[in-house]
């Protein structure tokens, strides 16, 4: 049983809601501070570029694709669930949880070529912060997927329909630090 | 949405004598009140400052009489232990006491029973906290005996001698050090998100912003410091971790890296972290002050958004404690501004404390010593601070006792003095007993004057230019001469006679929860709504049909034309005075 706590809502705004915004405050701070190591190492070192050479820009692009995608089947879930639909709120959660397969897929098969030819997260600054920062990433886009399939779960029996939007929420972020990452990884050769 | 106030009314009665018997041993473990997790913190911290202090009378014995064999160590003590020792005492005092007692353990109790809730907003995430919270203290109590034991780097683990076994010379007790401290910032996350929410969004009926208790306030923006400065460290943890392990080299100039890119994130998040300790101690300090000098608070807006620029400035004074490592001069001229700029607000606010007090009716309870003694020694710390703030002066005092002495001016008014005086005041609530003044005013006492006495002889060994993190200064002629040794053996001594005064306290607290007299709901005649409700508090904090509203701030004291001098928050305006108070008869006092 919920407290009464839980079913109060003093400033307007569902309790849920505000905790995943707080949460992704904290978690900005944690990518934030990462990247903003990386970007003032790559300032200066200007060799670094050559290792950024080897990244592939295409397969990049295709997992930014796929990313992308699986946030416009999240918003569909969140408009599925307003309308109370949760059979269909659930059908493209699990498109999401698709779309975060076939990233991490693409992923394994990049980490793979790359450490088979040789450049491994201790080759050098550069391969240190890409394997971290996707790595971090990586972490990020499972357990999202993983929460997001208990929500599915939930949602296909119609309960629970308000969490189809916060995970959508956090879904949107992992997006978003992509969006950062993609550019700083694999586009500035 | 609620239950019928029935069962609930007749579930708490069982769920209190939950913690006997096999089975409920079970049921204490996971148990969702924020008051028994509150109690799990408060605990697991107060055995950790035993631990703490046990460490701090081992190194000061070696000070003190170098190279002999320590009783209770079992030995001398070797420079390798020395360094783990007092590596650890600063992580576990800051990390596994401060922040559990203050922030955790008096966050969790007070935030709902004074904003009028019954728990949490998410109690499961509150008790996840706590067990995530749990397992660090393990890691970290674990780290002391892996091989090579605990790890030797120092509390700020500075690279690369805390990145490369090599140096520091424990391989096991680095990593999981840093594995422990991290386990403990995701449980403080844990425990913020719950903190914020909790305020924001299930104060009682009533009750506006600017209704909110003090402490509440500032155990929430602590709560926001916390979790917007822990960020990058996390980060810089998780490459502190790969360096130790796998060999990576981001703090390695070697291979590209730089070893000041972790004094850069550890400080973002490590001046900040001043703030999310001192503001928690701060609020309690300023409940006590209003409630003994039975006078509002002088200023409670002021207050709030005092304690908010406080915590937007403290991200812009961290690298004053990287004078000396190699910056920009040009950036140290700024951080020198910004640091004392920030002890502007910090001295704003121990003058609201002071303006408070005039002209109120003190009364020096043991708790009132306490919060008074927060204000005059905090006061020491943070003047020391001007002369650290300052580059130049920097330069000279950095690395030496001095700034040791400096920084336990600040950290032990917070984390004992403000945890002392928080235990006393709200001990009648949390236990349902009077605390014993006499032994309380005696453990006071005892505790505050060997303080003084340990810390002050450390300024002038600082100012003498003796430089810490040396086991042993007979080792070194230039640092051993000028008397220095027996200003080593004064603060040792006074330090035995400190930590001999705390079993007063643990006499105290033991004889007060058997024996002591039974308290009333509101023992000091406050306002804010924890008192209002039993004393301890049944599951649920009041009877659900009871919830409290709110009708005023929580200052209301010496209100003129009032017959008693405190007006609590939840009676209405034109109330009789004595309220009939519906359930004294059936559970009553």
């Amino acid at each position: 049983m919920r407290p009464i706590a839980t079913t109060r809502a003093a400033t307007g705004t569902e309790t849920g809601k505000l905790a995943v915004w707080w949460v992704l405050a904290s978690e900005v701070v944690i990518f934030g501070g990462l990247l903003a190591s990386y970007v003032m190492f790559r300032l200066g070192h200007p060799e670094w570029a050559d290792a950024a050479a080897v990244t592939n820009t295409h397969i990049g692009a295709f997992n930014t694709f796929v990313l992308l995608t699986s946030s416009l089947t999240a918003v569909l879930a969140h408009q599925a669930a307003e309308r109370g639909d949760g059979k269909s709120a659930a059908k493209f959660l699990y498109f999401t949880i698709g779309g975060a397969a076939v990233f991490i897929g693409v992923k394994t098969y990049e980490w793979w070529y790359e450490i088979s030819h040789g450049y491994t997260i201790t080759s050098n600054g550069f391969w240190a912060f890409y394997y971290t920062a996707a790595g971090l990433h990586a972490f990020h886009v499972i357990a999202g997927a993983i929460i997001m399939a208990f929500v599915a779960r939930d949602a296909a029996k119609n309960l629970e329909l308000h969490r189809v939007e916060l995970i959508g929420i956090y879904w949107h972020f992992v997006d978003i630090v992509w969006i950062f990452l993609f550019p700083l990884l694999y586009i500035a050769k | 949405m609620v239950e019928p106030a029935v069962d609930l009314t007749h579930g708490h009665a069982h769920d209190d004598h939950a913690h006997h018997g096999p089975q409920g041993w079970l049921k204490y473990l996971w148990s969702t009140d924020h008051k028994v997790i509150a109690m799990q913190y408060m605990f697991t911290g107060m055995f950790m400052a035993l631990v703490g202090g046990f460490m701090a009378y081992v190194f000061r014995m070696q000070l003190a009489f170098p190279d002999i064999s320590v009783p209770g160590w079992g030995g001398v003590v070797s420079m390798g232990e020395y360094n783990s020792l007092v590596t650890n005492h600063g992580t576990i005092m800051i990390f596994w006491v401060a922040m559990p007692v203050l922030l955790a353990a008096f966050g969790n109790y007070l935030i709902p029973l004074m904003v009028g809730a019954d728990d949490m907003v998410f109690p499961k995430i509150n008790r996840l906290s706590f067990q995530v919270f749990f397992v660090s203290t393990i890691v970290i109590l674990a780290s002391l005996f892996v091989e090579g034991g605990g790890f030797a780097g120092a509390w700020t683990a500075y690279p690369p001698l805390s990145a490369d076994a090599t140096y520091n010379l424990t391989p096991l007790g680095s990593t999981l050090w840093v594995i422990g401290v991290g386990l403990e910032f995701v449980a403080f996350l844990l425990g913020g998100i719950n903190f914020i929410t909790t305020l924001m969004n299930s104060r009682a009926p009533g009750m506006r912003a600017f209704d909110v208790p003090l402490v509440v306030w500032m155990i929430v923006v602590a709560s926001i410091l916390f979790m917007l400065s822990v960020g990058p460290l996390l980060a810089g943890a998780i490459m502190l971790v790969f360096d130790q392990t796998i060999g990576t080299g981001f703090y390695n100039p070697a291979t590209g890296g730089d070893p000041i890119l972790w004094q850069h994130l550890f400080w973002f998040f490590g001046h900040p972290e001043v703030y999310v300790v001192l503001l928690p101690a701060m609020g309690v300090v300023i409940e006590i002050i209003t409630t003994f000098a039975r006078k509002k608070v002088f200023g409670y807006r002021i207050v709030i958004f005092t304690v908010v620029a406080t915590g937007v400035l403290s991200f812009f004074v961290w690298a004053h404690h990287q004078f000396i490592a190699g910056i920009d001069p040009r950036m140290a001229n700024i951080f020198t501004i910004t640091t004392l700029l920030i002890s502007v607000p910090i001295a704003e606010l121990c003058f609201v404390y002071i303006a408070t007090l005039y002209g109120g009716s003190i009364r020096l309870t043991t708790p009132m010593l306490w919060a008074l003694a927060f204000v005059a020694e905090f006061l020491i710390g943070g003047v020391t601070g001007i002369f650290l703030g300052a580059a130049g002066a920097d330069i000279y005092f950095h690395d030496t006792y001095f700034v040791l002495a400096h920084f336990h001016y600040t950290f032990f008014p917070i984390a004992i003095i403000g945890t002392y005086a928080a235990f006393t005041y709200w001990f009648p609530k949390m236990f349902g007993k009077m605390m014993d003044d006499r032994l309380g005013k005696w453990h006071f006492w005892l505790t505050i004057i060997p303080f003084n006495m340990i810390f002050i002889p450390l300024f002038v060994l600082g100012m003498g230019g003796q430089h810490r993190r040396i086991s042993n200064y007979s080792s070194f002629s230039e640092l051993a001469g000028d008397g220095f040794q027996s200003v080593r053996i004064f603060a040792t001594i006074s330090l035995l006679i400190m930590l001999a005064a705390q079993l007063i306290f643990f006499y105290n607290c033991w004889k007060s929860w058997r024996s002591g007299p039974k308290a009333p709901k509101n023992p000091w005649k406050a306002n804010s709504l924890e008192w209002t409700t039993e004393s301890p508090p049944p599951h649920g904090n009041w009877r659900p049909d009871r919830m409290p509203v709110v009708y005023r701030g929580p200052y209301e004291y010496s209100v003129p034309d009032r017959e008693e001098d405190y007006w609590p928050q939840n009676e209405p305006d034109g109330a009789p005075l004595q309220v009939v108070d519906p359930d004294a008869g059936e559970q009553g006092r």
